[in-house]
């Protein structure tokens, strides 16, 4: 079953419509780098409409200045999809997805330093019966372990073009264009038997897509081969279903082959990788034998027993570091400017409930998660460097053992680490999990984690706690360490009960490619950074407005006479009344109603907590000294006397905000991230449960041990 | 290793993956048919008769780290103990 030789297609589309070429690849070949040189910025990206996987869409020029379409595809190593991601690929490239126009031609991205896994995928491709053309990149660091690619031998083999390429270094770019643009391209001339013993099912197959699926020939017949290694197929959101008359048909010749023992997919696989290795045979000469790689040499220290630790706690610290120190400058900077543009607001438009609304609901709340871009950003591009350089493979690596404990692998590492300094970068870091339940459960447990937002509630509640105007530094040191302690806890104890409870699931694989090291290109991880922060700021915006403009209206309404404090304002408003209804709900945790206050208040954002207390407390605070808000704090007392926040009420409320989920922005995120409203109120609901039980446990025996 | 299915009878010298040491290199001789992550390991080129070599364990002794092909690949122990090979002389 050889293919037809020697078809030229037609020119690539009608004049009235932009020709669209699909970009597919291995992961790690450099395919976002090729796309990146060829669309420029002219990019567009979103998701796939019911699945979180990313859309890119990009517009390259010919080298007649005439614009073409490029979809870059996510990067898989076969058809036979395992993860969301490649189910799109797969989709998209069987015409599977209505959402998404079929491409007329293929680009495919090889890496040269590693032509036979690469080549499976490409072999999969040109059964497609499409115009395909390679792409050979990495050329120099081919070169470099010794290989010598030969590109043109490779385009006589395939009878397509092959173009070598170094993309990192735009060399090989023209000659890809001029390639893209020809109206003509030659279809593959690749000849390999379908094995004996599955071709009377690939051709049954076959015939069933092209009658009941309506499928054109060739195309029926990729798909029909594919279907034989697409065991546990994924199927996602958006993709057309098979008929049920071939899927009856294929799950009969399964049936079929299993009782007799025959080893169909694999028998498929052998076939393909010998087809081509006898392609590469011809393709790849060894100039002699190289010593270990810079990789290898890299990877002795980097994964060693030892060493391996030390490098890797040594990155982490670093990447923490610099995010609060880095971030700090732009977070004043954007703090400034906030209150300089309330203030701006506050002269240009006459007093009254809109000016209040602006200033106070949208300004103020946006402002708030606004302030954490910066860290946002800085995480983004770190994650992104880890990724461009390898190291976040080996990272993976080191951290699956520990990850498994609780049934998640080494990939759960970076996103639940990052939310160390935000949920939001870790929750949307999580799309490397190909998994969608190690993935939903990484999205849970993430925001357990102690972010820099708690930090604040944690300092002014570690100043109350402890007597004295100066909190020595160990006992400090000391109480952070525990709630950041009890966060991780808490967040790996959850991911082990839902492993073995809600997402119950086979123990997730540990199948990853450890990629060459390679010198980062900061372009790409900057345009990357920029793509994820305005992702956040687009999709989370309009919830985050929504939350912050209600919180407004709670707090503002209804409203008092002229002239009343803003105390009491506060205390008679929708939330100070939402704050008594929660009292009998929260007193059994020793809060009271002004801490309620704070509570519903701080669902905007943690920190907010802090500035609530202020208003409640009628204390002028400013950011860098909360003495007059501790002493405040101190001297509030319940109706009856007793004083309000005993040590172990401040205690209490650090262990709640370590668990509760009080952070619209995170509810945004994961909304997003799962596709709809079910997991967001579920975290939400078993966050604050959690927090409150414990919560009241503390309290609870803390006062029967007479504290 | 209780779980490991007894090497083929048809070739005595293969052990399980799992069981070679670190740094040699060794044929594939017999893969499991069945299982996602085996078709997905076949399909990334762990076929029979493919040269292997152990390259190291990772610091808490699992998963492993393989070259194959000329690349890198991690897998579990769990899955390396279903992978026959014959080690090089």
């Amino acid at each position: 079953m050889a293919l037809p030789t020697h078809i030229s297609s037609g020119p690539p589309a009608s004049p009235s419509r932009q020709p669209v070429y699909a970009l597919v690849g291995n992961p790690n070949c450099g395919k976002s780098t090729l796309f990146n040189a060829l669309t420029g910025l002219k990019q567009k990206v979103g998701n796939y409409p019911g699945v979180t996987v990313e859309k890119k869409v990009g517009t390259a020029y010919s080298q007649h200045g005439q614009p073409i379409t490029v979809i870059d595809l996510p990067g898989t190593y076969s058809l036979a999809a395992r993860s969301p991601d490649e189910a799109v690929t797969r989709d998209v490239l069987l015409g599977r997805r209505a959402d998404t126009s079929t491409p007329d031609r293929i680009l495919c991205i090889v890496d040269a330093t590693n032509l036979e896994r690469n080549l499976y995928l490409v072999h999969q491709v040109l059964d497609l019966g499409r115009p395909v053309i390679l792409v050979l990149n990495m050329m120099d660091l081919a070169a470099r372990a010794g290989l010598n690619v030969r590109a043109a031998r490779l385009e006589k083999e395939l009878g397509i073009p092959v173009i070598a390429c170094e993309a990192v270094h735009g060399r090989g770019l023209i000659e890809l264009k001029l390639a893209m643009s020809r109206p003509d391209l030659p279809l593959a001339r690749h000849a390999w038997d379908i094995p004996a013993a599955i071709a009377p099912a690939v051709g049954e197959l076959q015939a069933s897509l092209i009658a009941h699926d309506r499928k054109a020939p060739l195309l029926a017949r990729a798909e029909a081969l594919l279907l034989l290694t697409d065991q546990d197929s994924v199927r996602v959101a958006g993709s057309s279903p098979l008929s049920s008359r071939t899927a009856e048909l294929l799950r009969a010749w399964q049936e079929r082959w299993s009782a007799a023992g025959t080893d169909w997919a694999g028998t498929l696989v052998s076939s393909r990788y010998d087809a081509i290795g006898q392609i590469a045979a011809q393709v790849v000469l060894r100039d002699g034998t190289v010593g270990p790689s810079a990789s290898d040499r890299i990877d002795s220290v980097a994964t060693h027993p030892f060493w391996g630790w030390a490098v890797l706690g040594t990155v982490m610290t670093l990447l923490f570091l610099s995010i609060f120190t880095l971030a700090e400058g732009p977070m004043n900077w954007i703090d400034a400017h906030i209150a300089s543009l309330a203030d701006a607001v506050k002269t240009a438009l006459p007093p009254g409930d809109l000016r209040d609304l602006i200033t106070d609901g949208a300004i103020a709340g946006v402002g708030g998660v606004i302030i954490f871009l910066p860290q946002i950003l800085i995480l983004f591009f770190f994650i992104g460097l880890l990724e461009s350089t390898g190291y976040m493979a080996r990272a993976a690596f080191i951290m699956d053992r520990l990850m498994s404990r609780v049934g998640l692998n080494g990939k759960s590492f970076i996103p639940m680490l990052s939310s160390y300094a935000c949920a939001i970068p870790g929750i949307m870091a999580t799309r490397t999990i190909e998994d969608p339940k190690d993935r939903l459960v990484t999205i849970l447990v993430a925001p357990l984690m102690s972010c820099s937002a708690r930090l604040p509630v944690y300092l002014l509640m570690i100043a109350a706690l402890v007597p004295g105007d100066r909190v020595p530094l160990p006992t400090k040191v000391g109480i952070m360490i525990l709630m950041y302690a009890l966060g991780t806890f808490g967040a790996f104890f959850f991911a082990w009960l839902f492993k073995r409870t809600l997402l119950k699931g086979a123990p997730p694989l540990m199948i990853m490619e450890l990629p060459p090291y390679r010198l980062p290109r900061l372009k790409d991880v900057a345009q990357h950074m920029v793509e994820r922060g305005w992702l956040f700021v687009r999709r989370a915006g309009t919830v985050i407005l929504g939350i912050s403009i209600i919180l407004w209206f709670l707090s503002a309404y209804p409203k008092a006479p002229e002239g009343t404090p803003p105390t009491q304002q506060l205390a008679q408003s929708f939330a100070g009344q939402a704050g008594h209804a929660l009292e009998p709900l929260i007193k059994p945790i020793g809060f009271d109603w002004q801490i309620g206050i704070g509570l519903i208040t701080s669902f905007a954002a943690r920190e907010v907590f802090v500035s609530t207390m202020s208003v409640v407390f009628n204390v002028e605070t400013t950011d860098d000294d909360t003495t007059p808000l501790r002493q405040a704090l101190l001297a509030a007392k319940w109706p009856d006397g007793r004083p309000l926040f005993t040590p172990l009420v401040c205690f209490t409320l650090m262990i709640f905000y370590v668990f509760a989920m009080q952070c619209m922005s995170t509810i945004a995120v994961v909304k997003r991230e799962t596709n709809g409203w079910k997991w967001p109120i579920f975290q939400t609901c078993y966050m604050t449960g959690t927090a409150w039980i414990l919560s009241f446990v503390v309290y609870q025996s803390g006062r029967a041990l007479g504290f | 290793m209780p779980d490991a299915p007894a090497p083929p009878s048809s070739d005595p010298s293969s052990i399980p993956l799992s069981q070679l040491a670190v740094g040699a290199n060794a044929t594939i001789r017999e893969f499991p048919k069945l299982g996602t992550a085996f078709l997905r390991l076949r399909e990334m080129g762990l076929l029979a008769g493919t040269p292997i070599t152990l390259v190291r364990a990772a610091p808490l002794g699992d998963p492993l780290e393989i070259k194959i092909r000329g690349y890198h690949l991690t897998l579990r122990k769990s899955e390396a103990d279903h992978i026959f090979v014959s080690p090089a002389a």
